[in-house]
């Protein structure tokens, strides 16, 4: 008998291969320093920017290898790193607050490979440098707020009404409203049942009390509400601080993993990422007096708030407007060239702040700064505990009726800045914790690359070499068809989008190196038993690949389950070497048998033979 | 023909099972009596804290690192060589009350402040005590999910007896490992849960492969005994065994000298795993199976009665 594969099986093989190779190919390219340049809501970049860019470069001195206007942004590609930290330098200089400048590496793979989507194997930040977050969410306080709006709410729609309440407060996702008399009561009863969405109202005649309690699916949605919207947060954040290509995803239920390649300073990462500061306006209490607040009588409606300058103001509980509405901010100096904080409103901000100051005009109006700080302890229920830090900044009197756009005063420069960065990217709905952080520094990402590069190309090497020597002929097959799984490896790796190259990620590759040999070890130790049982060596080959084949399946799909569950439950860098591993051990059965088979077949298959090189 | 193992002769493997049995018990009793005397050494993802990995321009000196931390008010911090003079680890437990992911900076700042200005940053690691829990807490169900995944498709492709073996296998092997990470007091991080896992893999795949030698020798041979069909399937894919073996262990040995250091403990792992997994899918699984009296009828293919069977064949 003969051992032949029909051409088709043969060109499936070097199709497959072929097509590996060209998409692995992007990642012997390299990547060059690179300046990625973005606006922010306010602005665009389009070809002016590009001209600008191209004239700051040249007013530095510096010539760039190409300057690319795609997707919106502006990549500058340069020849050294230290141009592009200049570079950098010069263009926020130059194009001011509106533009976000990140430092990048841009993958210099060549157009024609780009076209047919061909990229470079994605690096994690164990090989890049970067930081790598893991933030929980203080659901408590999330829900409090959201209450606490919802209680504003209902108060003023009963003053509206003209229904009269004794109290209005929060209880345990509950609003609970005390009428004053059995008639307001049968009013409130009918006027809330139905009313809002989501909430279920129960009454108690006897204490005329009406309670609205949250439904479980409200409950449900205002918690993904709250985890969306801080990552829509972060993100404006994490722009603010110009990272290229950010990771922000939404982990298990509250919480928020942040990945910044390439982030050195972790210090400032940490501060404007986690800060929870926000302003909110209130009108100052004046018709009662602060000492006798002091001395523990707080008026109904007021709080007693620490000042920053000065000693503890009074002011009246009703927030006119919080931090949401507001659009856009800078800092700029008065004509004492004090800091402050010009600060644009959206129109409902606009029209809210319009209202409350127009009967106020000669009032003062206090601007508090609020923020909440880890205490680092946990409730019975696992949550994490925050204090909420408020601080009256400034007092100032209404002069006019306000509209949509005005100024603070009161705070440092250093404040003024980070304030008027937070403002802009918006405040965080709920305050959150770091509960991991992972950060690396760059000489310890590429020391990484180099230590597990080493380590492939040793650990190849030595099993190519222990099989050629063991197996003669047939051990070269074997060292073809593990290059041929390194190429595929490579290849699917750079094909999968979703998929993060990881020091981990590249002791899979050694270790699928190891064990992609040993169905050839099984096939070939068959086909030599075969012979010794005196087969012709085409009937041992048949006989060889085929009795094998079960035994490779099934030692592979056992080691496939271990690498599924892997990737299911590992983080980062467990996932990465989960995922060479599986992608290692599919591709090596593809080129262990299939492979190794074709050539077999191409090079004794077809001719008698009374020997083989085994 | 090079070969390990000549095959004329099947080698009685069987003979030395109350020897094997002995050596893997005792050696299980002290993996289990250093695990809970001497406890696992979890690294910072099990138990929380802060990590800070920094170089040094030249060799540094630990006593003045750990006086100059002392006086930043660090006095808790372990401070050690990583690979090199240069490189130095310094940990710390969680903290109360004090912001726990702003400690990695405080303790740059305060050695650059005090030691020298030039000193890089190489890597920051903090995790909360509660991330930690859940991290053992994964890996456990991680372990876990995997052994009782292997142990169903075992039990579906095989046979009861077989598949108790594998486990058996497994168990043993997994056992060992963490017992030797604890007797030396080596780190236990996620990449060595990962490396644990792949042991498991590994010890699986090698296993699998006699126990599908044993099913086809007991098929082909109907009048061995099954410590004789054991005895042969053994012997028949010793040489695959040893090679496969050689082979991981030698780009195993590549990752260990070259891999650099933060793939040390995995590097160890999946040495020793690789190691005992061999022996164990040799001497372990056979002999539970064995010892649970697996025999040919339990491994005969079930009849399917297919369509015209009780017809001639047409030649």
């Amino acid at each position: 008998m003969l051992n032949k594969y029909p051409l088709w099986k043969n060109l499936l093989v070097i199709f497959v291969i072929l097509l590996a190779a060209l998409y692995a190919l992007p990642n012997i390219y390299g990547e060059d320093p690179a300046v990625q340049i973005s606006a922010d809501r306010q602005a665009t970049v389009d070809a002016a920017t590009l001209d600008l860019v191209r004239e700051t470069l040249k007013s530095e001195d510096i010539s760039p290898k190409s300057i690319a206007l795609e997707q919106e942004q502006v990549l500058v590609r340069l020849s050294s790193d230290k141009e592009q930290l200049q570079a950098r330098e010069a263009l926020n200089k130059r194009l001011g607050d509106h533009y976000i400048v990140a430092l990048n590496l841009a993958p210099a793979t060549p157009s024609w490979l780009k076209s047919i989507g061909a990229e470079p194997m994605k690096l994690g930040l164990d090989l890049r440098g970067g930081v790598h977050f893991l933030m929980e969410i203080d659901m408590n306080e999330a829900m409090r707020k959201i209450l606490d709006g919802m209680k504003d709410t209902i108060r003023s729609s009963l003053r509206e009404e003209r229904i009269r309440y004794t109290n209005v407060s929060v209880e345990d996702n509950a609003i609970n409203v005390e009428l004053r008399s059995d008639e307001d009561f049968q009013q409130a009863e009918q006027y809330l049942d139905g009313r809002y969405q989501g909430y279920q109202m129960v009454v108690d005649a006897e204490t005329n009390t009406v309670t609205m309690r949250m439904t479980e699916q409200k409950l449900a949605e205002t918690r993904d509400y709250a985890v969306s919207q801080n990552i829509t947060i972060m993100r404006n954040r994490v722009n603010e601080l110009g990272v290229a290509e950010p990771v922000i995803q939404r982990q298990g239920a509250n919480r928020i993993v942040v990945e910044l390649p390439g982030v050195q300073d972790t210090a400032r990462a940490k501060e404007i990422l986690g800060a929870t500061a926000t302003l909110e306006f209130r009108m100052v209490d004046t018709e009662n007096d602060v000492r006798d607040a002091v001395n523990g009588r707080v008026p109904f409606g007021s709080e007693l708030l620490p000042s920053r300058n000065g000693g503890p103001q009074l002011l009246k509980e009703d927030v006119i407007l919080t931090g949401d509405h507001i659009v856009n901010a800078g800092v700029g100096y008065d004509e004492y060239n004090r800091p402050q904080v010009n600060i644009e409103l959206d129109g409902v901000g606009g029209d809210k702040m319009s209202l409350a100051t127009k009967d106020n005009v000669g009032k003062p109006m206090a601007t508090v700064f609020m923020e909440y700080e880890s205490t680092g302890e946990r409730d019975a229920e696992g949550n994490l505990q925050f204090n909420k830090k408020a601080e009256v900044v400034s007092v100032a009197t209404i002069q006019s009726r306000l509209g949509s756009s005005f100024r603070i005063t009161g705070v440092g420069p250093q404040e003024a800045q980070n304030l008027s960065l937070l403002l802009r990217a918006g405040a965080l709905i709920a305050p959150i914790q770091i509960v991991e952080e992972r950060t690396v520094g760059p000489s310890l990402g590429q020391q990484n690359i180099d230590a597990g590069t080493q380590a492939i190309i040793w650990g190849l090497v030595l099993v190519l070499l222990f099989m050629v020597i063991y197996y003669r002929k047939f051990g070269l097959v074997a060292d073809m068809a593990l290059a041929a799984n390194i190429v595929l490896i490579i290849g699917v790796m750079s094909m999968i989008p979703g998929a993060t190259l990881t020091l981990p990620g590249m002791a899979g590759i050694v270790l699928t190196v190891g064990m992609a040999v040993d169905a050839n070890v099984l096939i070939f130790e068959r086909i030599r038993e075969e012979i010794r049982a005196k087969r012709s060596p085409q009937q041992a080959i048949h006989h060889g690949y085929d009795s094998a084949l079960s035994t490779i399946a099934d030692a592979n799909i056992t080691t496939l389950i271990a690498a599924i569950i892997l990737f299911a439950v590992g983080n980062g860098p467990v996932k990465g070497f989960a995922i060479t591993l599986a992608i290692g051990i599919i591709t090596s059965m593809f080129t262990a048998i299939v492979g190794t088979r074709a050539i077999v077949n191409s090079v004794w298959g077809g001719k008698r033979l009374s020997k083989l090189s085994i | 023909m090079r070969q390990f193992i000549k095959t004329k002769e099947r080698i009685g493997f069987m003979r030395f099972r109350g020897v094997f049995a002995l050596i893997s018990g005792l050696l299980l009793i002290a993996s289990i009596v250093s695990l809970s005397v001497n406890k696992l050494n979890f690294g910072l993802d099990f138990t929380g804290g802060t990590l800070i990995e920094v170089g040094f321009p030249q060799a540094a000196e630990l006593d003045q690192v750990r006086s100059t931390l002392e006086a930043g008010g660090f006095d808790d911090a372990v401070v050690q060589n990583y690979g090199t003079q240069q490189d130095l680890l310094i940990r710390l437990a969680p903290r109360e009350g004090v912001k726990a992911e702003e400690l990695g900076t405080q303790i740059l700042t305060t050695l650059r402040e005090g030691i020298d200005n030039s000193i890089e940053m190489r890597r920051i690691e903090f995790v909360g005590p509660n991330v930690g829990d859940e991290f053992v807490e994964q890996g456990g169900l991680a372990m876990l999910t995997a052994l009782i995944c292997i142990l169903i498709y075992i039990a579906m492709r095989f046979e009861w007896r077989l598949a108790v073996g594998a486990v058996s296998a497994l168990a043993h092997d997994v056992i060992l490992t963490l017992g030797l990470f604890s007797a030396l007091g080596l780190e236990f991080d996620l990449t060595v849960l990962a490396a644990l896992l792949a042991v498991i893999g590994y010890s699986i795949n090698d296993t699998v492969v006699v126990s599908d030698r044993v099913r086809e020798t007991f098929r082909k041979y109907a009048k061995l005994t099954p410590t004789q069909v054991i005895n042969r399937a053994l012997t028949d894919t010793m040489s695959r065994t040893l090679i496969t073996s050689l082979t991981t262990i030698l780009v195993l040995l590549a990752l260990f000298f070259v891999g650099g250091q933060l793939i040390h403990g995995f590097a160890t792992a999946l040495l020793f795993g690789v190691f005992v997994g061999t022996y164990s899918s040799i001497f372990v699984a056979s002999s539970v199976a064995l010892s649970l009296g697996v025999s040919r009828d339990d491994l005969m293919p079930t009849e399917v009665e297919k369509e015209g069977a009780d017809q001639d064949p047409l030649q």
